[in-house]
């Protein structure tokens, strides 16, 4: 069996005195498509926030293709190291993030937030990368709008832009917060299509969202998060599949487009 | 008013305009260590920028300029007086703009720096490309004002001995017997200059887009 993209191993995480991870065991193989779906509350964002090392865990390892990210443990699950910021920028490289609210550098046009860590990270010539992110806004279909400001541009074109900006450095592993979260309903179409190829050309997607019709289509594998906990893990015509969990019962009730799931 | 007079009346205004825009730089030069000082979180640095900002913000500036021009011969620095002058108006706006840039530093959404984070940009990086150039553009209309008042508080470093506008105006008067008209020309000439600076800054805004409308 092949290494995972990302393993998840006993992780923990508490804000203060409220633990909203509660031991996760996951992993994600490679080339799939992961989505993690839960109710408001259940961790799912902050999970993925721990597998981009935007939250150090409290307790437990993630594992990268392999390399620990942040935290090693060499004594095998009982003292674990923080490893240092030059490891951690070297196995995070292989992760891009497309966020909810898109997080666009205001003062950089569309291709500018594109090229940017090509050149101020990467050191390319100014010519390379803007030929790489031209490449990388038409992937997105969003040729013509290099030269636009985000302020310019409507939500789905900057979320969009922000899949660019991600896809310019070929991560590895590509992780999505509620990417469609914040987009008018009508939007919500581009930025799904954009990642529906994209989980067909087989780059590992892991997708936090609340879309559930999407991700019982394009998701290879499904996780259901509830009060911290990994309650399902499987495919989705299995975990959509009668008999439901309950829980799950309760969470597509009340999470809309109940019509889609079924479907599968 | 003779053309003679008028045009003492401009070198004078040239005085204020240079003098204050000296001190500005300088300020926003001492502003900036002070505010990357108090936002360290080493107590060594952050509790002297406090220390600095209170005080520079809380004693006048007229009473800190009569400091300053007394304190220095007694410390055995012999300097002309526009550069005393230059000392209390830069000390003065640093305090202010290093407040000034310490809201636009904390203003950048912790987004933009987790999506910096993410491309894998350096500390450095991320403070040379997407903080500074944020935060600068969110405290640029604070700068505007901060120069707008400044060259109104320069009228005060005439208590130094240096002949800008204001007193300008108030010797013309003297000596012509016409203050009306001298105090008149100097505050239009006050208020053109504030004009410009303010226009200056509102097309400055509006070339660098801020991304915050529509």
């Amino acid at each position: 069996m092949t290494r995972p993209a990302v393993r998840i191993r006993d992780v923990h995480k508490s804000f203060g005195s409220t633990e909203v991870l509660k031991g996760i065991d996951l992993s994600v193989p490679k080339g799939s498509t992961t989505c993690l779906l839960g109710p408001s509350g259940s961790g799912k964002s902050t999970l993925l926030r721990c597998i981009a090392f935007l939250e150090e865990t409290t307790s437990g390892l993630i594992e990268i293709d392999g390399d620990p990210l942040g935290f090693a443990d060499p004594g095998g699950g009982r003292s674990r190291t923080r490893l240092s910021a030059g490891d951690i920028r070297r196995v995070r490289a292989k992760i891009g993030m497309v966020f909810q609210q898109f997080n666009l550098w205001p003062h950089m046009t569309a291709l500018g937030n594109v090229t940017e860590a090509l050149v101020t990270v990467q050191g390319m010539k100014r010519q390379a990368a803007n030929e790489i992110g031209n490449q990388q806004l038409a992937r997105v279909g969003l040729s013509d709008r290099g030269h636009h400001y985000p302020s310019e541009l409507s939500g789905g074109q900057q979320q969009r832009v922000a899949i660019a900006r991600a896809l310019a450095l070929s991560p590895d592993i590509l992780l999505f917060d509620e990417p469609t979260a914040s987009l008018d309903p009508e939007l919500t179409g581009e930025v799904l299509n954009v990642m529906r190829e994209l989980a067909e050309t087989g780059m590992t997607l892991v997708i936090v969202t609340h879309e559930i019709g999407f991700a019982a289509s394009v998701g290879q594998k499904i996780a259901f998060l509830d009060h911290g906990k990994l309650l399902l893990d499987g495919p989705p015509a299995e975990i959509f599949g009668t008999p439901r969990h309950p829980r799950l019962e309760q969470f597509l009730e009340t999470y809309l487009d109940r019509g889609a799931a079924t479907l599968v | 008013m003779s053309t003679r007079l008028f045009e003492l009346m401009l070198w004078a205004a040239g005085k204020t305009v240079l003098l204050s825009a000296i001190s500005i730089a300088i300020g926003l030069a001492i502003g900036l260590l002070v505010c990357a000082a108090k936002l360290s979180p080493r107590k060594l640095l952050s509790i002297p920028a406090t220390i600095y900002v209170s005080l520079f913000r809380g004693v006048p500036l007229l009473v800190q300029l009569l400091l300053i021009y007394n304190l220095l011969p007694v410390l055995g620095i012999m300097v002309p007086s526009d550069v005393a002058a230059i000392a209390g108006l830069s000390l003065c706006t640093a305090a202010y703009q290093a407040e000034n840039l310490r809201g636009g530093f904390n203003s950048v959404p912790r987004g933009l720096i987790e999506a910096a984070d993410m491309v894998g940009m350096s500390p450095w990086q991320q403070l040379r490309r997407i903080r500074a150039p944020i935060a600068f553009r969110l405290t640029l209309p604070a700068l505007v004002n901060e120069m707008i008042l400044i060259l109104k508080a320069s009228s005060l470093i005439s208590v130094v001995g240096v002949i800008e506008l204001t007193r300008m105006a108030q010797n013309l008067s003297a000596s012509t017997f016409r203050p009306l008209l001298f105090y008149s020309v100097a505050g239009a000439i006050y208020l053109v200059i504030c004009w410009l600076v303010a226009g200056g800054g509102s097309l400055a805004e509006r070339l660098m887009r801020t991304g915050s409308s529509r």
